[in-house]
């Protein structure tokens, strides 16, 4: 009885979601150095139908301009971009080495190009901390390639915690899947 | 207890379905009951029939979900009392009922309601509390939650939290949406919604703005929206991470966690976003801050002594004790509302359990069986705690009190939901 009740509502609730995304377009203030415009189709609003604000953005970004490069052929160790990492570790394991050592010696031959390391978790654990984590696996990619001659401003990293699961499962094979960091060139 | 969930349910449908909110809505259920459960009546009011929403369903409501009180039938009574005076309390002994709850609705010539209620207790013939409400019939569900927080603080001695609101994020398909209702649940709306997913959400100490985390720029960024607007600023958008806000008492400082210098540490700032400075000078991860009530000092979350611990830091001086000793994962520190102790989440046998650590005695209570409890946000009478945990692979809430005896289920029709937070009192 319950259950129907509930799958009631959904269904009403389900209707009800898809006519809900129009709002006018608000601009939207970027503190600090690294500015983006606001993607991810994300739109905002206040409570109580009272006032509106929002955005609405395609997230475009301008390329790097690193044409039909050794980035994404297969046959390039530089289309390879994720580092695996142990549970609980943030070290570079001895079989990603060559692939850290490949876009290393990339950002040094092309001084113009940058890149977003992107660190991630599994799902065991604090959200917040778990954000920390990531930055720390990230980070110690970026340090390997500085090490090997990349420069500083030619790497960002970020970390997505465990809010961006690459395998959605609840097991250690999953697991090992989302204990990682991604490379993203400037432009990709 | 199941005809209560039915009659709460019952209530559900009969007060929610004239104004269905397209959106997944969450309903409370209690679960586990304290055992000295206040015996109270709760006599319908007088001409309250005249209304379809009345109020004394949503008191009655309210005050069986905190599982403190048990509703004692009022059938048979006649004539129903509806003024303190009339109340017989020889009947009301008869049924158990250790309080009874009388009063009136009468329509103003404006299209206004006058409420009068009066709280009744039944051993001493005492009454305890009277009041009276000029309001609209859209009114009446905020009328209910403010009679039911005085019934509470009446007789539990802490304030009530009916009146307050819940803020947390649901994630349906591959869309994320950050939510506002009522803490039973009613009108949820949602506040921003985005294909990247948000967490995070923190509320400013006089309820106007939620500070929160959105990976929509393809990175942590942490901004702050205005509720009544929608309106909305990136305050901390630097290069890396931008996480974990967290409001000072004042409402014009927020502790975060960036790693613009390297590594997570803590900093303060405006919540404009301007006066940026860094707190924390330590080679580990510092993250996860929380004003203490007073706002003289921070707990936060650090590995710098190997593990994750919780620690606290004076503000004015800097100085760092460790708090959290047992165990080798203590994290999500979230002060209780009298600073005596914080309620936290811990790794025991690699199940994740909401705890409760009293700062003076160093003695850790165990709240929740995990294995994935997280995000604990503790109401701000300090008696309820709402966390996230999960169910069947979905995310789900739940609410524990602070002494472990009273257990809530909160029930989406959405995907999953996590990252709760409670939101402030009420401005009286």
């Amino acid at each position: 009885m319950r259950k129907l009740f509930l799958a009631a509502i959904a269904t009403v609730f389900l209707a009800g979601c898809a006519s809900q995304e129009t709002q006018p377009e608000a601009p939207i203030d970027d503190k600090g150095a690294a500015t983006a415009p606001a993607g991810g189709g994300t739109s905002t609003s206040g409570v109580g139908g009272a006032g509106v604000g929002g955005t609405s953005a395609s997230g475009a970004v301008a390329g790097a301009g690193t044409g039909t490069s050794p980035l994404r052929d297969p046959a390039n160790i530089l289309s390879k971009r994720t580092v695996y990492f142990d549970f609980d570790s943030f070290v570079v394991k001895d079989e990603f080495r060559p692939l850290v050592e490949a876009h290393a010696r990339y950002l040094v031959a092309n001084r113009s190009a940058r890149m977003t390391i992107q660190g991630n978790t599994d799902e065991r654990g604090s959200r917040e901390y778990n954000i920390a984590l990531g930055q720390r696996r990230a980070d110690a990619i970026k340090r390997m390639m500085t090490l090997l001659g990349a420069q500083e401003a030619q790497i960002e990293t970020v970390s997505f915690g465990k809010e961006k699961p690459r395998n959605p499962g609840h097991e250690e094979s999953a697991w090992a899947e989302n204990r990682r960091g991604d490379i993203l060139y400037a432009g990709e | 207890m199941h005809s209560l969930v039915r009659t709460l349910l019952l209530l559900l449908s009969f007060t929610l379905l004239p104004a269905l909110p397209a959106r997944a809505q969450l309903t409370i259920e209690i679960v586990g009951g304290a055992g000295t459960a206040v015996p109270i009546s709760i006599v319908p009011f007088e001409s309250e029939a005249t209304w379809p929403l009345g109020i004394t369903g949503i008191v009655g409501a309210d005050l069986a979900r905190s599982g403190l009180f048990r509703l004692v039938d009022y059938g048979g009574i006649v004539p129903r009392p509806a003024r303190p005076e009339e109340v017989r309390v020889a009947d009301w002994r008869a049924r158990g009922a250790d309080a009874v709850v009388v009063g009136s609705m009468r329509a103003l010539t404006d299209g206004r309601v006058e409420v009068r209620f009066a709280l009744v207790d039944a051993t001493k013939s005492a009454v305890l509390a009277s009041q009276v409400y000029t309001v609209t019939p859209a009114q009446f569900r905020a009328t209910a939650h403010r009679i039911a927080d005085v019934i509470y603080e009446k007789l539990t001695g802490a304030p009530g939290v009916f009146s307050t609101r819940i803020a947390y994020v649901t994630k349906q398909g591959p869309r994320f949406a950050l939510q506002v209702a009522d803490a039973d649940g009613n009108d949820p709306q949602t506040i921003v919604s985005s294909n990247e997913p948000l967490l995070s959400p923190r509320w400013a100490p006089d309820g106007t703005r939620i500070a929160y985390v959105s990976l929509e720029q393809k990175k942590p960024v942490v901004y702050v929206q205005s509720l009544a607007t929608g309106g909305r600023q990136a305050i901390a958008n630097f290069r890396g991470s931008n996480s974990a806000p967290a409001w000072a008492p004042d409402g014009r400082t927020l502790a975060v966690t960036l790693t613009r210098d390297g590594g997570s540490q803590l900093y303060l700032m405006n919540a404009d976003g301007s006066n940026v400075r860094r707190v924390t000078q330590s080679a580990a991860i510092d993250t996860e801050a929380y004003f203490m009530p007073d706002g003289q000092s921070l707990l936060f979350t650090s590995d710098r002594g190997g593990s994750p611990q919780i620690y606290r830091m004076s503000v004015g001086s800097g100085a760092v004790e460790r708090i959290t000793f047992e165990g080798g994962y203590n994290v999500t520190p979230r002060p209780l509302p009298d600073g005596k102790g914080m309620v936290f989440v811990r790794r025991e046998g690699g199940r994740f359990q909401v705890a409760t650590l009293d700062f003076a005695t160093r003695q850790v209570q165990v709240l929740t069986q995990g294995p994935l409890d997280e995000s604990p946000s503790v109401a701000p009478n300090g008696k309820m705690v709402i966390y996230a945990n999960e169910q069947g692979g979905r995310g789900v809430l739940a609410a524990v009190s602070t002494d472990g005896r009273v257990r809530q289920r909160l029930s989406s029709t959405a995907t999953d939901v996590r990252e709760p937070a409670w939101g402030p009192l009420a401005r009286p």
